[in-house]
C-alpha cells in the first residue's frame, strides 16, 4: 500500500550508505585533523588529544608535504594537457569516419581504461625493467643509452605520467565522441558547400561547438589528477625518495603505513579543499555558459 | 534491387577521401601501440621462466607453456582470491539494486525533504574519493567491519551517480503503468521489482556492466581492510607478485592475465553498455 512512508522506505538504504561514506567522512576528516590521534587512538577513544591547530602547522612545514605538493603539480601540468589534447585529437580523427573501420578501432583506445590498475601495473613495471625490459632493448637497437624509467628521481616522475595518460584517454574520448555526435551535420554540410577545408571547419565549427564539452574533460581531467594515486602507488610506491610521491600517496602513507591519523585528516582537508575551490570554479563557469 | 545496393556501396566507396585511409592508418598504428602491453603481457604470460628474463626480449614464446597458471591455483592462493572477488561483485550488485530503489524513490514520490536529500545524492558526486579515503576507514574502524568482506564492500557501494543515473530515467516511466498496478493489488516491493527494474532495462544494463568491472578490478579498499590473507582480492594478491619482479616475470604476466582477459571479453561482449556508461558520466 502506497503511504508516506513508501518513498522514505525507498530511499533509506542507499542514503544511509550515501550518507555515511559520502558527507560523513568530510565532518571526520575535520573532527580528526584537530587532534593526535594514532595507533593507539584508533583502540581506544580515551586517548586522543585534542590539539587544535597543530597538525595544520605541522603539516605546512613538512618538507615531504610540499614536495608532494610539487609533484601532484608537476603532474597535472604535464598529464592534463597530454590528456585532453590526446583525447580530443583521437576524438576527432575518429569521428572523421563512421566505418566500421574506425568504430572498430575504438575499442583499442577504451581498454585500457577499464582493466586493473595493478595488472597494468605489473605489465608497464616488466617492461620498464632496467635489466630484461623491452623498452631500453628497443632504445639499444636505435643506438640509444638505457633509461633508469623508475630509479631516477626525474624520470620516474615521467614514467608515471606516461602510464597514467595512456589510461585516461579512453574516458575522455569516449566522452568527446558523444559531444561530436552532436554537432549538427548541416552545419559542416553548409560550410563544405561554402568551399570551407575540413580543417577550417574543425576550427570554426566543431572545435567551438564542442567548447563545454572540452571543458568538462579539462575540470574532471584536473580533479583526477588532483588525486593521483594508483600509478605510483603500485609502479614505484612514490619512490625514489619521495620522487614520484603525490598528495593522496603522501596522505596514504601518513595515514596507514605511519598510522597518523590526525596529521593524515588534516592533509585531506586540504586536498578537499583544494579540488572544492575547482569544483566551485567549474559550476560558476557552467551556469555563465551560454548555449548555441 | 542488388544494382541500386551496389551503386548505393559504390557510391559510398568512392566518398571515402586519402585523407580519411591515412587517418585510418594513423589511428590503426595508435590503437596497436595502445593495445600492445596487452599483447606483451598474454604472450609474457606463456614463456617459461628462462625466456621471460632473456635479453634481448622476443615477442612471441619459443616454448609456450601454461604451468604459471596452473601455478597461481596450485601453489598460490589464487583461487580463494578469485572466490573472494566474485564475492565482493556480488554484495556491489546488491548495493546497485539499492541505488536503483533509491533512484525509484527520488522518481515516483514525493515526500518532505525529497528535494534537500536528492540535493545530498549530487553533493556527494563532488566528494573526491581520495580524500575520503583516512576518515572512511575510520569509520568502518568505529563500526568494527575492518577485516571483513562487507567493510571492503561498503565503502564501494556508494554512488550518487548510480542513484542520480536512475533517478534521471525512471522519472520517464509513466505514472499509469504503476498506478494501473496499484489498482490490480500488487504491493510497493511487487512494482519495483517486478515492474519498474525491467521497464529500466538499458539503464540497468549499463551499471551492471559498470559495477562488475569496479568490482572486480577493486583494489584499495581491500587493501585497506584486509589485513588477512584469506579476505584478498585479485589486485592484491596481484600486488604480492609484484614485490618478485626480478625473479618471476611470466608469473606475474599470468596472475595479470588472469585479471584482465575476463575484463577484455566482458568489454568485447558489453561494449555498447560500457562505452553508453561512459559517455553517460559525461553529463555530471
Amino acid at each position: 500500500m502506497k503511504t508516506r512512508l513508501t518513498g522514505y522506505a525507498f530511499i533509506t538504504p542507499a542514503m544511509l550508505l550515501l550518507i555515511t561514506f559520502g558527507v560523513l567522512p568530510i565532518a571526520v576528516a575535520m573532527v580528526v585533523s584537530l587532534t593526535d590521534m594514532n595507533l593507539a587512538g584508533l583502540g581506544d577513544w580515551s586517548r586522543i588529544r585534542f590539539i587544535g591547530a597543530d597538525n595544520y602547522t605541522a603539516l605546512f612545514a613538512d618538507r615531504a608535504f610540499w614536495q608532494a605538493m610539487g609533484n601532484t603539480a608537476l603532474f597535472a601540468v604535464v598529464g592534463v594537457p597530454a590528456v585532453v589534447g590526446l583525447s580530443l585529437l583521437i576524438a576527432l580523427g575518429l569521428n572523421s569516419s563512421q566505418g566500421r573501420f574506425f568504430r572498430a578501432l575504438r575499442s583499442f583506445y577504451f581498454v585500457p581504461a577499464i582493466t586493473a590498475i595493478v595488472a597494468v601495473a605489473l605489465v608497464w613495471g616488466y617492461l620498464f625493467n632496467t635489466q630484461f625490459g623491452l623498452f631500453n632493448h628497443l632504445l639499444s637497437l636505435v643506438g640509444l643509452p638505457p633509461v633508469p624509467w623508475l630509479s631516477d628521481p626525474v624520470v620516474v616522475k615521467f614514467s608515471v605520467v606516461w602510464v597514467a595518460v595512456w589510461r585516461g584517454i579512453g574516458l575522455n574520448v569516449i566522452i568527446l565522441l558523444a559531444a561530436l555526435q552532436g554537432v549538427p551535420k548541416e552545419y559542416l554540410e553548409a560550410a563544405s558547400i561554402d568551399g570551407a577545408s575540413r580543417a577550417r571547419q574543425t576550427f570554426s565549427i566543431v572545435l567551438p561547438l564542442l567548447r563545454f564539452a572540452l571543458f568538462f574533460v579539462t575540470i574532471t581531467t584536473i580533479i583526477a589528477w588532483l588525486q593521483f594515486f594508483d600509478e605510483p602507488f603500485v609502479l614505484t610506491k612514490g619512490g625514489p625518495l619521495g620522487a614520484s610521491t603525490s598528495i593522496s600517496l603522501f596522505l596514504y602513507q601518513k595515514g596507514f603505513s605511519a598510522s597518523q591519523f590526525g596529521y593524515a585528516s588534516a592533509g585531506s582537508v586540504v586536498l578537499f579543499v583544494i579540488i572544492a575551490v575547482v569544483t566551485v570554479v567549474q559550476l560558476r563557469a557552467r551556469r555563465a555558459d551560454v548555449d548555441y | 534491387m542488388s544494382t541500386t545496393d551496389s551503386t548505393r556501396r559504390r557510391h559510398t566507396r568512392r566518398r571515402v577521401r586519402p585523407g580519411t585511409v591515412v587517418l585510418g592508418a594513423i589511428l590503426a598504428v595508435g590503437a596497436v601501440l595502445t593495445a600492445f602491453p596487452f599483447l606483451w603481457m598474454i604472450f609474457g604470460s606463456l614463456k617459461p621462466r628462462s625466456e621471460s628474463v632473456a635479453y634481448p626480449p622476443q615477442l612471441l614464446p619459443q616454448e609456450p607453456t601454461f604451468e604459471f597458471f596452473v601455478e597461481l591455483f596450485t601453489k598460490l592462493d589464487f583461487g580463494r582470491y578469485l572466490v573472494n572477488t566474485l564475492l565482493i561483485v556480488a554484495i556491489c550488485m546488491v548495493g546497485l539494486l539499492l541505488m536503483a530503489a533509491a533512484g525509484y524513490g527520488f522518481a515516483k514520490f514525493s515526500f518532505p525533504g525529497r528535494d534537500v536529500l536528492f540535493f545530498l545524492v549530487l553533493v556527494t558526486m563532488m566528494i573526491p574519493g581520495q580524500v575520503t579515503m583516512i576518515p572512511s576507514y575510520l569509520i568502518l574502524n568505529g563500526l568494527d567491519l575492518t577485516n571483513t568482506l562487507i567493510g571492503i564492500a561498503l565503502p564501494m557501494l556508494v554512488s550518487g551517480f548510480s542513484v542520480f543515473l536512475f533517478r534521471q530515467f525512471m522519472t520517464t516511466i509513466p505514472d499509469e503503468v504503476i498506478e494501473a498496478a496499484r489498482m490490480d493489488g500488487a504491493g510497493e516491493w511487487r512494482i519495483f521489482l517486478r515492474i519498474v527494474l525491467p521497464m529500466s532495462g538499458p539503464i540497468l544494463a549499463v551499471q551492471v556492466v559498470l559495477t562488475f568491472i569496479a568490482g572486480w578490478n577493486s583494489f584499495l579498499w581491500p587493501l585497506i581492510i584486509a589485513n588477512d590473507q584469506r579476505l584478498y582480492t585479485l589486485s592484491v594478491g596481484l600486488s604480492l607478485l609484484n614485490q618478485q619482479i626480478a625473479t618471476n616475470p611470466a608469473l606475474q604476466m599470468a596472475a595479470s592475465t588472469l585479471m584482465v582477459v575476463p575484463i577484455l571479453i566482458v568489454f568485447v561482449v558489453f561494449q555498447r553498455y560500457i562505452v553508453q556508461g561512459f559517455a553517460l558520466s559525461g553529463l555530471k
